[in-house]
């Protein structure tokens, strides 16, 4: 498992695109949001939680479609499953080396962003923390609905549109937590819900991830 | 340690290709299997490595015991060669990937990107991922592909060793190996399509 | 006897033929006398005048755009367990229905929040979470229609829709949570200070039962729709075979 995981993180820092593109995405679309709203700080500290939040979405999003497919292609998926490695501890390192090259990058950049977005400065803590708790759902639940689609040629729209209300949950949970952290109110609650719900799509999802691919294998 | 199939059936798109296989690859022995394109040969690989479940028919004996190699090694280009078969030995639980690299003559090529192969090379690669499985029964889709003659005999050499430490060989190819080999010819077993009136045929 | 010799999509042509006609006229009947008396033959509301009456389309819509997603759910545990291929090929055909109960719960609830609270849409937990459904039922139909191989695609949106439901629930409680809400609370339920007035609540039951016999019918038609169209599929795959 660590082999892969080894494997997985070198071939995102040499192949390039890995660390990189996502970040530079995120960017992208926080510099796009005053552009769109107007420059007006009042608005802007308003909406930064909830933007950094859409951003790190969208950013992970972009990254899915490469999970899997590349190992589809070359036919290491087909090797990984007749290996001694169960399906499911494959698409988890999958995951894992998915959420550590995107979602810990984009939990890093966050605050930096938030100073574009005028973030109030108790916001600072509450947007990486949920963020920290959030991304590894996302990472998770996206390698669902690449599995869910490696097998076709142009599966990246039908990714997102598969995986978006996936995301519903994750998204409302982060994003409350990150608003109301910046508004000074009690984030226990969403704090909560959002660690429940990672926790429990960690624990569950690699099975219907693994189910799956071993049917698009096939 | 031996592989038995019988009265395997096996499907492709969900129709039938080839029913009524059976055959037995006892330790020490090596399978060939021919038959023309299409027949349905890979698809029977797959089936018996694992990867599809059969529409009838049993496979005993291959549990946790086979390697399979497929039409694609698999191979990641950003990697060098030492690195992508080094990946495949921790997975496999293989101590050295060194003689793995000798018998398909790589050592000289132990540092270069796998991106930067010969189609041949990549091959030899891909095959020397065999040798590190540590596995019993290497299950092989057209292996000799793009292969020159020295490569091939250096294949044939693996697989030979391969069968005089007890390992059995199921290989789809068509080109004559030299060894000492069963040949199944898959081409008479080609399935019957489904009486239009069948039960579960409603479909069919 | 057993419900399962309806897995046999002859037997399931068969009967559904059979009472298929039964149901259209039934439904139709139903929903006519149903609108009908709703709309001409009950009073104003006092506080929400003659636009009370959208009521009657809005609520067995709703009802049935969940129901039919629950119908998939069930259809495709039975697959997933059982493998009948009537099951998958039902639950694809009931997803296009649902999608447009869907969007009927959602129009006719625009159409009425417009004069009710001054606006078509609000983000309130209810039509929040049917939006969610809606792009649930998007997803769904999109993924059968992407891949080929028909055993493959029953497989995994069968998948799908089992993990959709578990994330459909907890977006209906993630969305309360974010927001507490404009809806009234629900039309017909056991408490019954909440529940509509009597003059209204027949006629809505009727138009109800009209809804969910509708469903039923388009379920059966579309259902021996699809298997006719997977049967010509599989018949062309076997003449390419042979050739």
């Amino acid at each position: 498992m660590i082999a892969l995981l080894m494997r997985d993180l070198r071939l995102a820092v040499r192949a390039g695109g890995g660390f990189g593109l996502g970040l530079a995405f995120f960017l992208i679309v926080t510099v796009m949001v005053p552009f769109s709203v107007g420059p007006e700080s009042d608005l802007l500290s308003r909406i930064a939680p909830g933007v950094l939040w859409l951003g790190a979405l969208l950013s992970c999003l972009l990254s899915l479609d490469r999970l899997l497919a590349l190992d589809w292609e070359d036919g290491s998926l087909d090797l990984l499953a007749t290996a001694p490695l169960p399906l499911e501890a494959v698409v988890s390192v999958k995951a894992l080396a998915h959420w550590i090259t995107t979602g810990l990058p984009l939990v890093l950049a966050a605050p930096l962003l938030g100073v574009l977005l005028n973030l109030p400065v108790e916001g600072f803590k509450w947007v990486v923390i949920s963020l920290l708790l959030g991304t590894p759902a996302l990472s998770v639940i996206g390698t669902f609905g690449a599995a869910l689609t490696v097998g076709l040629k142009r599966g990246g729209l039908l990714l997102s549109l598969l995986v978006m209300p996936l995301y519903v949950p994750t998204l409302i949970f982060g994003a409350e937590a990150a608003r109301r952290g910046a508004l000074g109110m009690g984030v226990e609650t969403p704090l909560l819900m959002l660690a429940g719900i990672s926790a429990a799509v960690i624990a569950l999802m690699p099975f219907a991830s693994a189910a799956v691919l071993r049917i698009n294998l096939r | 340690m031996s592989l038995n199939v019988s009265d395997l059936k096996v499907s492709r798109g969900g129709l039938p290709v080839l029913e009524g296989i059976s055959f037995s690859l006892p330790a020490g022995r090596a399978l060939i299997l021919r038959g023309p394109n299409g027949i349905g040969k890979t698809t029977l690989l797959r089936c018996i490595a694992g990867l599809q479940p059969p529409l009838a028919g049993v496979i005993a004996g291959g549990d946790e015991q086979i390697a399979y190699a497929a039409h694609s090694d698999g191979l990641k280009p950003a990697l060098t060669v030492a690195e992508n078969l080094a990946f495949w030995a921790s997975v496999f639980g293989a101590a050295s990937i060194e003689p793995a690299l000798e018998a398909y003559n790589l050592t000289q090529l132990r540092d270069r990107p796998a991106g930067a192969l010969s189609a041949g090379q990549k091959r030899r690669l891909g095959l020397s991922r065999m040798l590190v499985t540590g596995r019993a029964i290497w299950v092989m889709d057209e292996p000799t592909v793009s292969l020159d003659r020295d490569s091939v005999a250096l294949f044939a050499d693996a697989v030979r060793g391969h069968l005089a430490t007890g390992g059995a060989a199921l290989i789809a190819t068509h080109i004559d190996l030299g060894l000492d080999a069963d040949v199944l010819d898959v081409g008479p077993y080609k399935a019957k399509p489904l009486a239009l009136d069948d039960f579960d045929g409603g479909f069919l | 006897m057993s419900i399962w010799e309806y897995a046999n999509p002859r037997k399931f042509l068969r009967t559904s033929e059979r009472v298929m006609p039964v149901l259209w006229v039934s439904s139709g009947l139903l929903m006519a006398v149903g609108l009908i008396w709703g709309f001409f033959f009950t009073p104003d509301d006092y506080r929400q005048g003659s636009t009370v009456k959208i009521i009657f389309l809005h609520v067995p819509a709703a009802l049935m755009a969940i129901n039919a997603w629950f119908m998939m759910l069930v259809a495709s545990l039975i697959w997933v367990i059982r493998r009948h291929h009537v099951s998958a090929l039902a639950a694809k055909a009931a997803a296009p229905v649902g999608i447009v109960m869907t969007l009927i719960a959602l129009a006719t609830g625009a159409i009425w929040g417009q004069p009710m609270w001054g606006t078509w849409w609000a983000w309130d937990p209810r039509l929040t979470s049917f939006l969610v459904l809606f792009l649930f039922y998007l997803g769904y139909i999109a993924l059968w229609e992407a891949i080929d191989n028909p055993d493959t695609a029953a497989d995994l949106t069968s998948i799908l829709c089992l993990v959709g439901t578990v994330f459909a629930v907890l977006s209906r409680y993630a969305v309360n949570f974010w927001n507490q809400g404009l809806h009234q609370g629900a039309s017909l339920s056991l408490d019954e200070k909440e529940n509509v007035a009597d003059a209204f609540s027949n006629p809505l039951y009727i138009c109800m039962v009209g809804f969910v016999l509708f469903f039923i019918a388009m379920v059966f038609y579309r259902t021996g729709t699809e298997i006719r169209a997977r049967r010509i599929k599989a018949l062309l795959a076997r003449a390419r075979q042979e050739a």
